[in-house]
């Protein structure tokens, strides 16, 4: 316990974890935009009416979902080696959340009534006006705060992105806290970090819950 | 191809050593996860205000700061700071408890809200002891209400052990990307990888649902259709926030 905690480090690494973190940020959201989307496409397919699709639909979401994230990003990065980092990282993040969020917008489109559908039906309308106008803006609302969960989850996990040589708050960290010999600064400066942008973000998601009337 | 899988076969032991080393830090941090989501939870539920504010404090401070900064903080920050070096593994668990744990309190008190308040007047008006409320009555029927989202965490942490690679400790990822070295197999070595993956989850899947009809049963309720198909349901991330709202 003689250890010098160095406030002067913690100043000065701060514009680079900062820096990183912009990193940080457009991999979230983009991350978070291909999820949302793709989940979306996913949970529509599995409502087709043919196993052909539905079978390997669910069976690859499921290979995605039960599968860890960093041997995902590190596979991908191998084989698609011409590809810049960042954006297997994005493509990665976006599909491996993709995989959770098509549950839960598929929870969402099962807790639209079975009237909705009938009415649809007894207005002669297309499968396709049925899903745009009636079924999916009832079923997105509602899950709303559980996409938005998700985000947060996905953005306390773009530290994986560091080991594809993305540099992101972390790396940053880690490379700062290399060179000047401040490792306990640095990453716990970027906890803090994390922490202080991921608590109020959760904290928004629970009122809009409850706004929801969940 | 079939370069990969000899060099696999041959070198079988390591794998198994691997594999082992996964399944370790799996199922110990799985147990500091279940200590702690029991402590936290029951902290959050009925302690008094200070205890309740305290677990809050913690559980929010482990979820919000990421999983993969505690791990390096324990293993690069924490013997700077104290002078005692921890061995990857133990970091691992320790990393892999305190976060999931953090997430574990919450459904620990979800499901406890989640008894209807009938079964505590009733025991109480039976003159059960404290103790043998929570141990004869609501425990038995909180903890069917817990294992589907332990089953969810249980699987994270699973999919989070390929980051001890990362602090250099041999477990599974580690030792099937030395041999993506050795022969150069790069998408043969990890789909094989993945698979290996998929299948622990879904043996972990398949025991959580057999413990979930095991509890049902004691409790006198149907255990529910399903058997070897029946996978996880949605995930519902911290759903259980809800205070009381049913998971």
């Amino acid at each position: 316990m003689n250890y010098q905690w160095d406030w002067g480090a913690v100043r000065e690494s701060l514009p680079y974890l900062l820096d990183g973190f912009g990193i940080t940020l457009l991999a979230t959201v983009l991350g978070t935009l291909v999820a949302a989307v793709l989940g979306l496409v996913v949970a529509v397919l599995g409502r087709v009416p043919s196993r052909l699709v539905t079978v390997p639909v669910r069976a690859l979401t499921e290979f995605v979902r039960s599968t860890p994230l960093l041997v995902q990003l590190v596979g991908a990065y191998a084989i698609f080696n011409s590809i810049e980092p960042l954006t297997i990282g994005i493509a990665v993040l976006g599909i491996h959340y993709a995989s959770y969020m098509s549950e839960v917008y598929r929870a969402g489109i099962d807790a639209v009534p079975k009237g909705q559908w009938e009415a649809c039906r007894a207005l002669s309308m297309s499968p396709r006006r049925t899903w745009q106008a009636v079924i999916l803006p009832q079923a997105v609302r509602n899950v709303l705060p559980a996409l938005g969960n998700y985000g947060i989850a996905m953005f306390k996990e773009t530290p994986f992105l560091a080991v594809i040589t993305v540099v992101e708050m972390v790396a940053q960290a880690r490379e700062y806290g290399a060179n000047h010999f401040v490792y306990a600064e640095t990453f716990t400066l970027a906890g803090l970090i994390f922490l202080a942008a991921s608590y109020p973000t959760s904290l928004l998601m629970r009122r809009l819950e409850r706004r929801l009337g969940h | 191809m079939g370069d990969f899988f000899s060099y696999f076969f041959d070198h079988i032991s390591q794998v198994w050593s691997g594999l082992r080393v996964t399944v370790e830090a799996t199922v110990l941090g799985a147990a500091v996860a279940l200590a702690l989501s029991f402590v936290f939870g029951f902290m959050a539920f009925s302690g008094p205000l200070p205890v309740r504010g305290l677990s809050r404090v913690i559980v929010e401070f482990f979820r919000g700061t990421s999983l993969y900064v505690q791990l390096f903080w324990l293993y690069y920050a924490f013997p700077l700071l104290f002078g005692y070096e921890l061995s990857p593994l133990f970091c691992g668990v320790l990393a892999f408890g305190m976060n999931y744990g953090a997430y574990g309190s919450e459904v620990v008190r979800g499901a406890l809200n989640a008894v209807p308040r009938a079964q505590w007047e009733a025991a109480v008006a039976l003159n059960m002891t404290p103790l043998q409320r929570m141990r004869r009555v609501i425990l038995p029927q909180a903890w069917v209400q817990m294992i589907p989202p332990f089953t969810n965490l249980l699987i994270q942490l699973l999919k989070a052990t390929p980051l001890l690679w990362l602090i250099t400790a041999a477990e599974l990822t580690t030792v099937v990307q030395h041999f993506r070295d050795r022969t150069g197999e790069t998408t043969w070595a990890y789909l094989t990888l993945l698979v290996m993956y998929f299948v622990l989850a879904y043996a972990l899947t398949l025991m959580m649902n057999a413990l979930e009809r095991h509890a049902k049963i004691r409790l006198g309720r149907h255990p529910g259709g399903g058997g070897l198909l029946h996978s996880r349901g949605a995930d519902a991330p911290r759903r259980s926030e809800t205070a009381g709202g049913a998971l």
